[in-house]
């Protein structure tokens, strides 16, 4: 029996809200999946079309980007640049017969440690049910599972 | 500059249905400035053609490059070593690039990623508006700076018609009269008077579509 499918999650989180929120839940010791891998970005801003769909290409199933909440932005208004970016993305997802509803963009403080736990979870569970990236083809990717360390002294 | 965009993704797709290697040429003219086809367009549709046709098991390699112009063929012949690799050229110029492309080599299929729109100017990020209909005689000088051939839906010389409704055209509520702008304008600058009550002669059209294909020579860059 073939193994249950489990989506391989891209996060693009700000530094200064999404990163420090994940940062917040371990510290909080919430639990959200192994699936999400965060790619941390200076501004949600810094999240290009580009890189989103490369991402698909590269075996994501799902892709998140995070920003600052409305008027908090570090650089002013990188998280409404992103929104619109990301919503011209979802487009073209869509066109390309991904699908949009695969990219989300949310807003969340660095304080909001257990929102973005949830929202981990949520989407997660969304892409769960969604499938595959249509097309994806495997790349043997190692899961985000931390080695374990080597505490053996050399020699 | 030269204002144009992008087709839709299905549209392209279905143009490169029989091929499975393109060779995607940007741009780094006038479709660079308007984002329609510089190197970070040409980035994104290689990416949104490769996922779509991933999604259909029928892959597409593409090759992205991205030349200074389209239109001067110095530019473009550097391109022939990538040619013996690839079915198809898809071009992200606007259609005098696509089409000098394709008189620079005769043997290559090479396609349109984009519909040329018109030149214009960017009024303000992500919004651009024409300007300028090439007609061959600029009469610029005697309006105030503001072209009655593009500007005047109707491209009229000698005033507003009457469908200009306070300040605005007849076809839509957002297109201010052209003549409205360029009273307004020769009002501001003080020559309402003498200018305006000046007729404009009857355009020579011939010097613009309407004369066929244009040339121009220049014999001392020869």
């Amino acid at each position: 029996m073939s193994e249950p499918f489990e989506p391989r999650i891209i996060a693009f989180c700000c530094n200064y809200c999404g990163f420090a929120a994940a940062d917040l839940a371990g510290s909080m010791r919430l639990n959200y999946p192994t699936n999400v891998r965060i790619v941390r970005i200076p501004c949600s801003g810094k999240a290009d079309i580009k890189q989103v769909l490369d991402a698909f290409l590269d075996g994501a199933d799902g892709v998140l980007v995070i920003g600052c909440m409305e008027g908090d932005c570090h650089f002013i208004s990188g998280n409404f640049k992103a929104k619109k970016r990301m919503r011209r993305a979802k487009q073209i997802l869509e066109d390309a017969h991904i699908g949009g509803n695969r990219l989300e963009f949310h807003n969340n403080s660095a304080a909001e440690g257990p929102k973005l736990a949830n929202l981990f979870n949520e989407f997660t569970q969304r892409i769960r049910e969604l499938g595959p990236c249509p097309g994806k083809i495997d790349i043997d990717i190692p899961n985000a599972v931390a080695e374990e360390p080597n505490t053996q002294l050399a020699d | 500059m030269i204002i144009a965009q992008q087709k839709p993704l299905a549209k392209i797709e279905e143009f490169l249905k029989d091929y499975k290697k393109v060779l995607l040429v940007g741009c780094k003219g006038c479709v660079t400035v308007c984002s329609a086809g510089g190197r970070k367009e040409v980035g994104v549709l290689a990416s949104a053609l490769k996922l779509a046709r991933r999604e259909q098991g029928d892959p597409i390699e593409v090759t992205e490059i991205t030349v200074e112009r389209q239109c001067d063929t110095e530019y473009l012949d550097p391109l022939a070593e990538y040619l013996d690799d690839v079915d198809v050229v898809l071009s992200m110029a606007c259609g005098a690039g696509v089409q000098f492309m394709a008189e620079r080599y005769p043997g290559v299929v090479v396609l349109p990623a984009l519909d040329t729109t018109f030149i214009g100017v960017n009024e303000k990020a992500g919004h651009w508006g024409e300007r300028c209909q090439a007609c061959g005689d600029c009469k610029l000088h005697l309006t105030g700076g503001i072209c009655p051939v593009t500007r005047c839906s109707k491209s009229l010389m000698n005033g507003p018609c009457g469908g200009s409704v306070d300040g605005h055209c007849e076809i839509d509520n957002d297109v201010p009269c052209g003549w409205q702008l360029i009273v307004d304008r020769l009002d501001s600058l003080g020559i309402l008077e003498e200018s305006y009550e000046k007729m404009i002669d009857t355009p020579d059209w011939s010097t613009s579509r309407d004369g066929g294909p244009r040339k121009q020579v220049r014999e001392d860059l020869e």
